[in-house]
C-alpha cells in the first residue's frame, strides 16, 4: 500500500492531495450527498416550498409504469449491446490471433471505432439507416420492407444497439486479444496432440481460460451500455418513437433536466447510484479472484 | 504421422487461415462502411444527397464542403444559429487537451502523497478518491449543474474541464506504478539530501514517461467524446464542442438538413481522437489495458 522508505512531513502531502480533494468534494460527495437529500423532498406544484417526504419519491419511482418500462427497455438494451459486442470481438480477435500474414495491420483497421465519440457513431450510423438519405435504410425501402427508425420503435431500438455496439467492438477486441496471446502455446499444442480438432480446442481450452477476461468485459459492456450511451440515444432517437428508447439514464435526464421534476429525478440517479455501486463491487470483487489465479 | 494424414491437417490448417482472413476482412468492411459513406457524401452538393442518391465514390464539392462546414457552420432545421465547425473543433480541442492535462497532474500528485509519506487521514483520502469510481457524473447531473450554477462557471471553458478532471482511475495507475520504484532510489536520494519536490521532478516524473504518455491518449479521446456535461452545462454557442454540436445540426434528422455540411463536420469530429489512437497505438493499447487493471 504505501513504500517502506518514505518521506517526512505532513503537511506536503495534503497540498499535494488538496487539488483532487478540493474538486472530489465540490463536484462529487456535495452533489451526491444534494441528489441523496433532495430525493427524500417534494416540492409543491408552485415550485415554492419543499417538504421531506422520506422514502416515497423511491415507491413513486419503482411503482411508476413509465420507469419500469424504461428499467425494461435498459436491460433489453445494454445485454443485446454487451452480447454482440462481445461475441463480434471475441470472433475477430480469434482470427486475428492465428499467425497469418497482416494481423497487425488488421489490427490497427480494428481498433480505431474506439476514438469515435457515442454521439459521432450514431451520426456515422444515421447516414447509413436514415429512410431517405441512407444507403442501407433506402436499400430497404427498395425492397419494400417498411423502415422509419423515427416511427418504428422496434427498429429505433435495433439502430441504437447497432450504433453503441460496433463503437465498443474494439475494445472488447484489444482485451481479447491480449487475453489469447497470454495463452501458454504449450497448453493449445497439449491439445493438439490429444487430437482434438481446432473447435473442440476453443471451447475445451481456449474459451474456459478467457472467462475471466469474459467477465470483466461483460460488466465493463454493461456499465458502457447505461450510461456512456446516452448521446446515441440522444442524437439518434431522443428516447423516441414513443419511449421505445428511453433508457433510465435518458429518462433521468428528461425528468430532470425538461420536465424539471426534481425530487423524481434525484431518487432515479440514486438507484442509478445504487446500480453502479453494485456492478462496480462485483468487477472488483472478481479481479481481486483474479489475482489469485 | 501418415501421408493423407498430414495432407489433411495441412488442407485444413490452409481453410483456417482463409477463414481468418474472410471475418477479419468482413470486419474491416463494416467497421469502415459508415465512415467511407460519410466521407464520400462530404464531397458532394447537398441536393444529391437530399435527393437519396447516396454516392459511393468521391464527388467534386469536398473542398467547397469543408470550407463552408469549417466557417459557416449549418443548423438544423429548428435551430436558428449555426457555429461553424472551426470554433467548435477549437473548444474541442482546448477542452480535451486540458482535461487530459489537468487529469494527469492531479492525478499524479495525489498518488505520489499517497505511496510517498505517511499522514494522518491517508487511507481515508485515498478511499475517498476511490469511490468516486462508483459516481459517474450520469447520475449526479441535476445537483452538480447546480453548484456550477452557484459558482457561476456556466458557460464557461473552466465549468467544461473542472470538473471531470477528478480521476480515480489515473490516480490508481499512478499509485500501482510507484509501489514498483525500488525503495534504494528514496533511500538514495535521501543520503544525497534531495527533498520530496526534487525527488519527484528529476526521479518519479522521468520514470512516469511511458505511464504518463498511454494515459493521455485515453484521457484526451475521454476529454474529446464528453457529451452530456458539455450540452447541460454550454448555451453560450461560442463554447460548442463538435460532438455535441454535431448532433445538434442532425436535430430531428429531416430530409432537407445541409446533410453534405453535417458529413463534412462528422469527419472533422472524428478525425482527431482518431488520429491520436492509430499514430499513438502502442500507448493507447498499453493506456487502455493498464488503466482497467
Amino acid at each position: 500500500m504505501r513504500k517502506n522508505v518514505i518521506f517526512r512531513g505532513k503537511l506536503l502531502p495534503l497540498l499535494l492531495l488538496l487539488p483532487q480533494l478540493v474538486i472530489t468534494g465540490l463536484f462529487f460527495f456535495w452533489p451526491a450527498g444534494q441528489a441523496i437529500w433532495s430525493s427524500m423532498l417534494r416540492e409543491d406544484a408552485f415550485g415554492l416550498s419543499s417538504n421531506f417526504v422520506g422514502l416515497e419519491n423511491f415507491t413513486d419511482v419503482i411503482l411508476d409504469p413509465t420507469w419500469r418500462a424504461a428499467a425494461g427497455t435498459t436491460a433489453v438494451f445494454a445485454f443485446s449491446v454487451a452480447i454482440l459486442a462481445l461475441s463480434v470481438a471475441l470472433l475477430l480477435a480469434v482470427q486475428a490471433d492465428k499467425a497469418i500474414r497482416g494481423s497487425s495491420l488488421y489490427k490497427t483497421l480494428l481498433i480505431w471505432p474506439y476514438a469515435v465519440a457515442p454521439a459521432v457513431a450514431a451520426v456515422l450510423w444515421l447516414f447509413l439507416f436514415h429512410p431517405q438519405i441512407g444507403l442501407i435504410g433506402r436499400a430497404l425501402s427498395t425492397a419494400q420492407i417498411a423502415w422509419d427508425y423515427r416511427l418504428n420503435g422496434g427498429q429505433a431500438m435495433l439502430l441504437v444497439i447497432v450504433a453503441s455496439a460496433w463503437k465498443q467492438v474494439s475494445y472488447n477486441f484489444i482485451f481479447f486479444l491480449a487475453g489469447l496471446q497470454s495463452i501458454p502455446k504449450s497448453v493449445l499444442e497439449a491439445a493438439a496432440i490429444d487430437g482434438a480438432r481446432p473447435v473442440r480446442r476453443f471451447w475445451t481450452v481456449v474459451f474456459p481460460l478467457l472467462s475471466p477476461t469474459s467477465f470483466f468485459l461483460l460488466t465493463v459492456n454493461l456499465v458502457y451500455a447505461f450510461f456512456d450511451t446516452f448521446g446515441v440515444i440522444h442524437a439518434l432517437t431522443q428516447g423516441g418513437p414513443a419511449k421505445a428508447t428511453e433508457t433510465l439514464i435518458y429518462k433521468v435526464y428528461i425528468d430532470g433536466v425538461e420536465n424539471l421534476n426534481l425530487g423524481s429525478s434525484a431518487a432515479q440517479s440514486v438507484i442509478l447510484m445504487l446500480i453502479v455501486i453494485a456492478m462496480t463491487v462485483v468487477q472488483f470483487r472478481f479481479i481481486e479472484r483474479k489475482v489469485h489465479y | 504421422m501418415t501421408d493423407p494424414a498430414l495432407r489433411a491437417s495441412r488442407a485444413r490448417q490452409r481453410r483456417s487461415r482463409w477463414f481468418a482472413h474472410g471475418a477479419l476482412l468482413l470486419g474491416v468492411l463494416i467497421f469502415a462502411l459508415p465512415i467511407w459513406i460519410t466521407l464520400v457524401g462530404s464531397t458532394h452538393d447537398v441536393n444529391t444527397i437530399g435527393r437519396g442518391d447516396v454516392p459511393l465514390w468521391f464527388g467534386a464539392h469536398g473542398i467547397e464542403n469543408y470550407l463552408a462546414a469549417w466557417s459557416r457552420g449549418s443548423a438544423a432545421l429548428r435551430n436558428t444559429r449555426a457555429v461553424p465547425a472551426g470554433t467548435m473543433l477549437w473548444n474541442s480541442m482546448v477542452m480535451a487537451t486540458l482535461i487530459a492535462v489537468g487529469k494527469i497532474t492531479i492525478s499524479i500528485l495525489s498518488a505520489y502523497a499517497v505511496v510517498f509519506f505517511a499522514f494522518p487521514g491517508r487511507m481515508l483520502f485515498f478511499w475517498m478518491i476511490f469511490i468516486t469510481l462508483m459516481l459517474p457524473i450520469e447520475v449526479r447531473i441535476i445537483p452538480t449543474f447546480q453548484v456550477m450554477v452557484d459558482l457561476h462557471l456556466t458557460d464557461s471553458m473552466a465549468g467544461l474541464v473542472i470538473p471531470v478532471i477528478a480521476s480515480a482511475t489515473a490516480t490508481l495507475l499512478f499509485r500501482q506504478f510507484f509501489l514498483t520504484i525500488p525503495d534504494e532510489y528514496v533511500e538514495a536520494a535521501k543520503i544525497d539530501g534531495a527533498g520530496p519536490l526534487r525527488f519527484f521532478r528529476d526521479v518519479v516524473l522521468p520514470l512516469s514517461r511511458t505511464n504518463i504518455a498511454a494515459l493521455f491518449v485515453i484521457l484526451f479521446i475521454y476529454g474529446w467524446n464528453q457529451y452530456l456535461w458539455p450540452l447541460l452545462i454550454i448555451t453560450d454557442t461560442s463554447l460548442e464542442t463538435i460532438v455535441v454540436g454535431l448532433s445538434k445540426m442532425i436535430g430531428r434528422g429531416d430530409a432537407q438538413n445541409e446533410w453534405n455540411a453535417i458529413m463534412a463536420t462528422a469527419i472533422l469530429a472524428l478525425l482527431p481522437p482518431v488520429a491520436v489512437v492509430v499514430l499513438m497505438q502502442r500507448w493507447f493499447v498499453k493506456g487502455l489495458t493498464e488503466t482497467e487493471k
